[in-house]
């Protein structure tokens, strides 16, 4: 073949065939923004110990395809006005004391299931669509989406940084950033706001079903190699990239759903790391102890000039 | 001004009395129940400027639940309670305010943020898009770190320290803001005996030398005796409010339910 000839695909044969699809291009962009975003918000879920809000919102954002599927409806807005709204309500419940936490998530959770099974059942039942949604897919996202999932991404990143100062002080300890003046209530609600989009945007890549790990896996990686609160973020977001555009390569060459791909990614990731600090602290562990007890001795409260040697070296590993 | 009302009981010397927006706390009939169950009862009594306001009680007596009213982290079921003049509900002035708790609420053992960060919290004085930790604030976050002996800590993590270095660390932040009002729950929970002592020595300075307003929730009599010098005791209502050396064996034994002996140090081995 005379390459001279035919030059478009001369240049077309040097570049990764994955790149040649349209419809990649747009899947791999969307995996850059799902993955700055998704951890992001996780870092100051996870940190909570509300890691679960992010599996009870994404069944609620399924029963919100189910609506928008049947009513013929935008699927990305009614996805997301289902969420928000739920995400708002278990907000308010908890901060009401009206249900505990988790069982105002069990009760968000198997209502929005139900829900979401009884509709698609009484329309045509599971089809492609459905399948997309529930476990991501390369083909399903549109320039529209992209469009919607960069804007909502602009927003995030920007909230994020804008109030990064009070989100930490909130995740940290509400009462102690209330009467440090930081608004709780209104950055709470804001929050949980923008991770009903976050999820409604994530769900195009990896499926309800998994978006949740998304979400919660990066940060749990980061937390564990990464100290301070602007790199654990940093870091968590940039694994999340990682994840999401390797998950998606590896779906693309092997054939294989995106969702389940990336998710296992950043679990063997988590896996890595964990064996990594197991194996730490088996061998160092020892060495750190004794380096830890020599610094416990050298912290004494210095007013007035006392000098007594504390002896609290009792670390708090709870 | 003792002298002077003394000397010349005519004329008085006004601004030596504390305006209602001056009083640090004040609790004006407050109720407060959870879930109908009233945990505290018609609580009238006020903390002045300058005061070591010790808050004694047992168990479930409320005295918590008392510190969160004040702190407007709870809203009174009827009554109010007044932060420098303002309702502690609609209280805006925080930076007056350090607050100590019992102990950090994060439950999340692999808390990725460093000492340092922690008690640079302390030194933010609201939203700015912008924000950046100035130099002076920097010299703020070390000399209340100095303070608070936790300096060589300042790189580990929150989560790799024991719980009375938390403890510092919880009042190097609250240092950080240099408060008039310094309101401290149990701030000595998980604090040996040395560590204990040399947090009532820096309490002391704060109280006298920096002339900070002090409330603490307290379970040691004994060092309530010695270093605070107004004291409420609290069993849902108040059982006793007033100078600390008016605190007997009476009240203490309505306090707790069993009767009480007070027995006094031999004063070479007190602070006072």
């Amino acid at each position: 073949m005379c390459l001279c000839m035919i030059p478009t695909t001369r240049i077309g044969n040097l570049m990764p065939e994955i790149f040649q699809y349209e419809f990649m291009n747009r899947a791999i962009v969307a995996s850059v923004l799902v993955g700055v975003t998704a951890p992001a918000i996780g870092m100051f879920l996870v940190l909570r110990r509300l890691s679960l809000i992010a599996d009870t919102l994404s069944h609620v954002a399924f029963a919100g395809v189910a609506v928008a599927l049947i009513t013929k409806s935008f699927t990305p807005i009614v996805a997301f006005i289902a969420t928000a709204t739920a995400a708002v309500s278990i907000e308010e419940l908890r901060v009401r004391r009206l249900l505990p936490g988790d069982a105002a998530l069990a009760v968000f959770l198997y209502g929005a299931l139900a829900l979401a099974v009884v509709l698609i059942s009484a329309s045509d039942g599971f089809n492609t669509t459905i399948f997309s949604y529930l476990f991501g897919s390369l083909l399903s996202v549109s320039m529209t989406d992209l469009w919607w999932m960069g804007i909502l991404a602009l927003v995030i990143v920007l909230f994020l940084f804008m109030f990064r100062f009070e989100l930490t002080q909130i995740t940290f300890d509400p009462d102690l950033a209330k009467t440090n003046g930081v608004r709780v209530h209104m950055l709470n609600l804001s929050l949980a706001i923008l991770t009903a989009g976050t999820i409604t945007v994530s769900m195009r890549v990896v499926g309800v079903l998994l978006v949740g790990a998304l979400i919660v896996i990066p940060v749990l990686v980061s937390i564990r190699v990464v100290k301070g609160l602007t790199l654990t973020l940093i870091v968590s977001s940039a694994l999340g990239v990682f994840v999401a555009v390797f998950g998606m390569v590896i779906s693309f060459y092997a054939d294989l759903a995106p969702g389940g791909s990336v998710v296992l990614i950043a679990i063997s990731l988590l896996i890595i790391v964990e064996i990594g600090a197991l194996i730490k602290r088996n061998f160092f562990g020892s060495s750190q102890l004794m380096q830890s007890s020599d610094h416990t001795h050298a912290h004494e409260f210095h007013a007035h000039g006392v000098n007594e040697s504390a002896t609290d070296d009792r670390h708090s590993h709870r | 001004m003792n002298d002077n009302s003394q000397s010349n009981p005519i004329q008085v010397d006004v601004e030596s009395f504390p305006r209602p927006e001056k009083i640090p706390i004040r609790f004006d009939e407050t109720w407060f129940a959870y879930d109908s169950v009233p945990v505290v009862r018609d609580i009238n009594f006020s903390i002045m400027p300058g005061e070591f306001a010790a808050i004694l009680g047992p168990n479930g007596s409320g005295k918590t639940t008392l510190m969160k009213l004040a702190l407007g982290l709870l809203k009174p079921s009827s009554g109010r309670v007044l932060l420098f003049g303002e309702p502690s509900d609609n209280f805006t002035d925080w930076h007056r305010i350090g607050y100590v708790p019992q102990r950090i609420q994060t439950t999340e053992y692999r808390f990725p943020a460093s000492v340092r960060e922690i008690v640079q919290f302390g030194a933010y004085s609201g939203f700015s898009f912008f924000r950046s930790f100035k130099h002076n604030e920097n010299s703020r976050v070390d000399d209340a770190m100095e303070l608070a002996g936790i300096r060589e800590l300042a790189g580990r993590r929150v989560s790799d320290i024991s719980v009375g270095q938390q403890q510092r660390m919880l009042i190097a932040r609250a240092l950080v803001r240099r408060p008039d009002l310094l309101v401290m729950d149990e701030p000595v929970a998980g604090v040996d005996a040395a560590g204990e002592d040399q947090f009532h020595s820096m309490v002391r300075r704060l109280n006298r030398d920096l002339g900070i307003t002090i409330v603490m929730v307290s379970h040691d009599i004994g060092a309530v005796m010695r270093e605070a010098t107004t004291c409420a005791c609290i069993n849902q209502d108040i059982v006793f409010h007033g100078p600390v050396h008016q605190l007997d064996a009476n009240a203490l034994s309505a306090l707790y339910g069993f009767p009480v002996d007070v027995l006094m140090h031999d004063p070479d081995h007190t602070h006072r």
